[in-house]
């Protein structure tokens, strides 16, 4: 399968820092739609966007959650724009020790948005009131997806889980779960 | 499991530096909501009459509303409630923001605060850890300033902080409770939060905030943004701008202030400036509003931006809504300049916005009357803007004058003598209004003045157009879209409403459709202070997204329990009636329900009687504004007719001898 060529959307979200007007309602709407079964609690701590937000300092960036990584990175940035300087991380979407951005508040497991899977259109790009978040799309030529992807997801998410736990307390959790199966 | 509530409350009893998690009795939301409706169960249960605002038995109470934290747009309000230095009364104030939907998220509705604390403190709450913090190195700084402070030094850079400033700290009797872009400024509570020795609460959650009926929630709530889209696109017409469209008037957003500088009153709430609104001076307030506003703002989960980053050169950033943005100016005689840069300082300090430039207008105009004397304003500057300054500084510190004047307009006058008294001239219940004065008696607003127990005229009107349309076909054109009505008698009483003939003010709307109007009108007030939804969403707007026909839905499919109009008003009544008991057992009486004398030039004292007699009849009130024991034992709350009979203030068999003298009247 791997290296197959195929046409693929692929959906950009555009931000406009300057429209953003600090609501959150990107990251109430993201948690409640990803609340098990949907929409049945919300709280935004465990949102896969978060806005950095510093009202006095005139501060609002939307961050959407990315990749999972293990230890916090050596060399960080410090932007300034506009006379404006951002804290480090500000634009980084990882989640990383570093921070308690993109992790659930209770397991401390990563957070990464999945463009909301299933809907017509991300539910923060519907609820953001001001087009401080917009949807693009494109067709593309592209590699096929890998069914590995699966696979590499739940390793992701065990290995945060190990990092957190040790890898021997997982191994004994996973074993009572399959006892009891 | 409890739904859209957390079930729980946060008791702190300062004076032991106690802190407890209760559980809070599900009966009670069903019959009181939450918000102010569960806040003034509380008030009653707890603080008797005989307990004085600065007492340790007074309780502050910061209260989540019902469906705070849930997916409604713009439900992100906090209710605190508290007994009121100036009007001894239970005062209800209300905040915007963030701090309510994080404190369910934190797992409470409510904190609770009683007793003092011996020491400056301030309470951290970070989900199940709750701890109070020596705050002594907070003493004397801005409110703004301390929530930075406070968020740095707990690097908890997602806090929420309501602080007060200094004001709040001396008990100046308008102090205010800021909270970022919001404040609760109404009714002095921030004085009372100074009196507990309380510098500022400071909320952090993570925690999940459940509905009961997901995915009819979830219609409700994209019906409403739908609504909101297609009002923003489609304004009233017929009617001024802050009044055409949603939100708290959008005072941040529109230049022309033609509207509010020419109707309302400059100084302490004295001149009318007609055509004070030139070419140049829009220009030079347009630029003034531009150069300092960096970026509207909304609360938490509102696309409405009602509220701004303001940077006045030289000065700190603040944030600011609604009309804060014009009282210091026009009650000094000054720009919009002086008004954003005074604004700055005192919402650092912490004071209404309302009461302090009327305030210091009077104090002025005691001195220009001679009634104070040029010795009681030593080194006082000049200028107007420059003693304004002098006097913000003295009243936050209460140093000489600012001592006296720190208790509002009524209590300095009296303090004050010599004929000061006519000088507090635009008081209701010992709080200052807004600045207006008019013409000709409006019977809605005479109810609605009179007998709105908040104080504050914004806080009860709103959902029935404030004038006549002049043209029946506009009327017509404005009634086919006015679903929010609960009747639709309503709307026919609009469409007959004229400016002028026999269909006008003040005889016109009649005493008995006045009475279903001012009801109306509360009632969606008071339904939004105890679910916590902004009234710029619901009660203070013209065809807002909530109304009586959507709200019911809201609370059963979000907290679950069962509930229909007829059971939603039933509730309001219930909790509506139960702050008016807490007043009355406070001694507040017909003779406290009346609008300034000044209001209106032109008064009918013989309708103002018949009015204040059939609303009352109609609430379920005495002819003193009493509940009577009928009306409260209907409501579930015999608890209040029985302490009202064991207090004196109802006798038994009463209710018998007023029908009788009420139907005696009729037959006349
Ligand atoms: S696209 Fe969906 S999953 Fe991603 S942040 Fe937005 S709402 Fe969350
Ligand atoms: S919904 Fe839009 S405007 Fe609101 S915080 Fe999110 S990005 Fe900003
Ligand atoms: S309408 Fe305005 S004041 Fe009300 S919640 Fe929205 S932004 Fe805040």
């Amino acid at each position: 399968m791997k290296g197959k060529k195929e046409k693929k959307t692929v959906k950009t979200i555009k931000i406009n820092v300057d429209k953003c007007n600090g609501c959150r309602a990107c990251e109430m709407i993201c948690s409640a739609f990803h609340a098990e079964p949907k929409y049945s609690s919300n709280n935004p701590a465990r949102s896969r966007i978060r806005i950095i937000r510093e009202p006095l300092r005139d501060l609002y960036v939307p961050v959407y959650a990315g990749e999972y990584a293990v230890a916090e990175c050596a060399g960080r940035d410090k932007y300034t724009i506009d006379g404006k300087e951002y804290d480090e991380c500000s634009f980084c979407r990882a989640s990383c020790p570093s921070r308690d951005e993109f992790k659930e508040p209770d397991s401390g497991l990563p957070l990464k948005c999945d463009m909301c899977e299933g809907e017509e259109e991300p539910l923060c790009v519907k609820w953001c009131p001001h087009d401080a978040l917009i949807l693009e799309q494109r067709e593309e030529e592209g590699e096929a997806l890998d069914p590995q992807d699966e696979q590499e997801d739940i390793e992701i998410g065990l290995e945060a889980l190990a990092d957190k736990y040790g890898l021997e307390k997982i191994k004994d959790a996973v074993a009572r779960i399959s006892k009891k199966d | 499991m409890r739904y859209a509530e957390t079930g729980f409350n946060l008791e702190v009893d300062l004076t032991r530096g106690s802190i407890e998690k209760v559980a809070t009795n599900p009966k009670d939301t069903e019959l009181y909501l939450g918000g102010l409706g569960t806040n003034a169960k509380i008030l009653w249960d707890r603080v008797p009459p005989e307990v004085e605002p600065f007492s340790p038995e007074n309780l502050l109470i910061f209260s989540a509303g019902l469906l705070c934290g849930t997916p409604a747009t713009g439900c992100n309000r906090t209710i605190v409630t508290t007994i009121s230095p100036q009007t001894k009364l239970m005062a209800f104030s209300m905040m915007g923001g963030f701090f309510a939907p994080e404190l369910k998220y934190a797992g409470y509705d409510k904190v609770i605060l009683r007793g003092k604390s011996p020491d400056l403190v301030y309470l951290w709450i970070n989900n199940g850890t709750v701890e109070l913090r020596d705050a002594s190195h907070l003493k004397g700084r801005g409110a703004i300033e301390t929530a930075e402070i406070i968020r740095k030094e707990l690097k908890e850079p997602k806090a929420q902080v309501a602080a007060i400033g200094m004001a709040g700290e001396n008990r100046v009797f308008f102090a205010s409770i800021e909270q970022g872009r919001s404040s609760a400024s109404r009714g002095g509570i921030g004085a009372v939060m100074g009196d507990k020795g309380v510098k500022a609460i400071v909320v952090r959650g993570t925690q999940d905030i459940h509905v009961a009926k997901p995915a009819e929630y979830m219609d409700l709530c994209n019906e409403v943004m739908e609504y909101i889209q297609f009002r923003n696109d489609n304004p009233i017409p017929g009617v001024m701008p802050i009044l055409a469209g949603l939100g708290s008037p959008q005072e941040m957003k529109v230049h022309d202030e033609k509207w509010h500088t020419e109707n309302f009153m400059w100084g302490n709430s004295r001149t009318r400036r007609k055509g004070f609104w030139t070419d140049e001076i829009a220009r030079e307030w347009m630029e003034t509003l531009d150069k300092s506003r960096t970026r509207l703002i909304s609360c938490y989960n509102c696309p409405m931006t009602c509220g701004a980053t303001i940077s006045m050169p030289g000065l700190p950033t603040y944030m600011m809504k609604c009309f804060t943005k014009l009282t210091y100016t026009m009650g000094a005689f000054s720009d919009l300049d002086f008004g954003l840069k005074i604004a700055q300082r005192a919402t650092e300090y912490g004071v209404d916005g309302f009461s302090a430039p009327q305030v210091m207008a009077f104090g002025l105009e005691l001195l220009e009357n001679g009634i104070l004397a040029k010795a009681d304003f030593p080194d006082m500057p000049e200028d107007n803007e420059g003693r304004f300054y002098y006097l913000l500084d003295k009243i936050v510190r209460r140093e000489g004058v600012g001592d006296v004047l720190a208790d509002g307009t009524y209590w300095a006058a009296k303090a004050i003598g010599n004929g000061a008294e006519e000088y507090a001239h635009n008081n209701i219940k010992k709080h200052e209004q807004l600045p207006l004065k008019l013409s000709m008696l409006n019977p809605i607003y005479f109810l609605m003045y009179s007998t709105g127990e908040k104080m504050n005229i914004t806080q009860i009107e709103g959902q029935f157009p404030q004038a006549p349309y002049p043209k029946r076909e506009h009327r017509e054109a404005f009634v086919k879209d006015w679903h929010h009505v609960p009747d639709e008698k309503f709307k026919q009483y609009f469409l007959d409403w004229e400016p002028r003939g026999e269909k006008s003010m003040p005889f016109y709307p009649t005493v008995d459709m006045c009475c279903d109007i001012v009801d109306w009108q509360e009632k969606m007030h008071y339904i939004d202070d105890a679910l916590g939804m902004c009234a710029g969403l619901s009660s203070f707007p013209l065809k807002p997204p909530y109304h009586i026909h959507n709200y019911p839905k809201f609370i059963s499919a979000g907290a679950g329990f069962d509930m229909d109009e007829a059971s939603l008003s039933q509730a309001a009544k219930r909790y509506r009636t139960l702050v008016r008991a807490i007043n009355i057992r406070r001694g507040m009486r017909r003779k406290d329900d009346r609008p300034p004398k000044n209001h209106w030039k032109k008064r009918f004292p013989e309708l103002e009687k018949e009015l204040l007699d059939t609303y009352y009849r109609f609430k379920g009130w005495n002819n003193d504004g009493i509940p009577t024991k009928e009306s409260l034992d209907e409501l579930g709350l015999g608890y209040v007719s029985e302490d009202f009979v064991k207090r004196g203030i109802l006798t038994e068999g009463e209710d018998a001898l007023a029908e009788a003298a009420a139907a005696q009247q009729e037959t006349k």
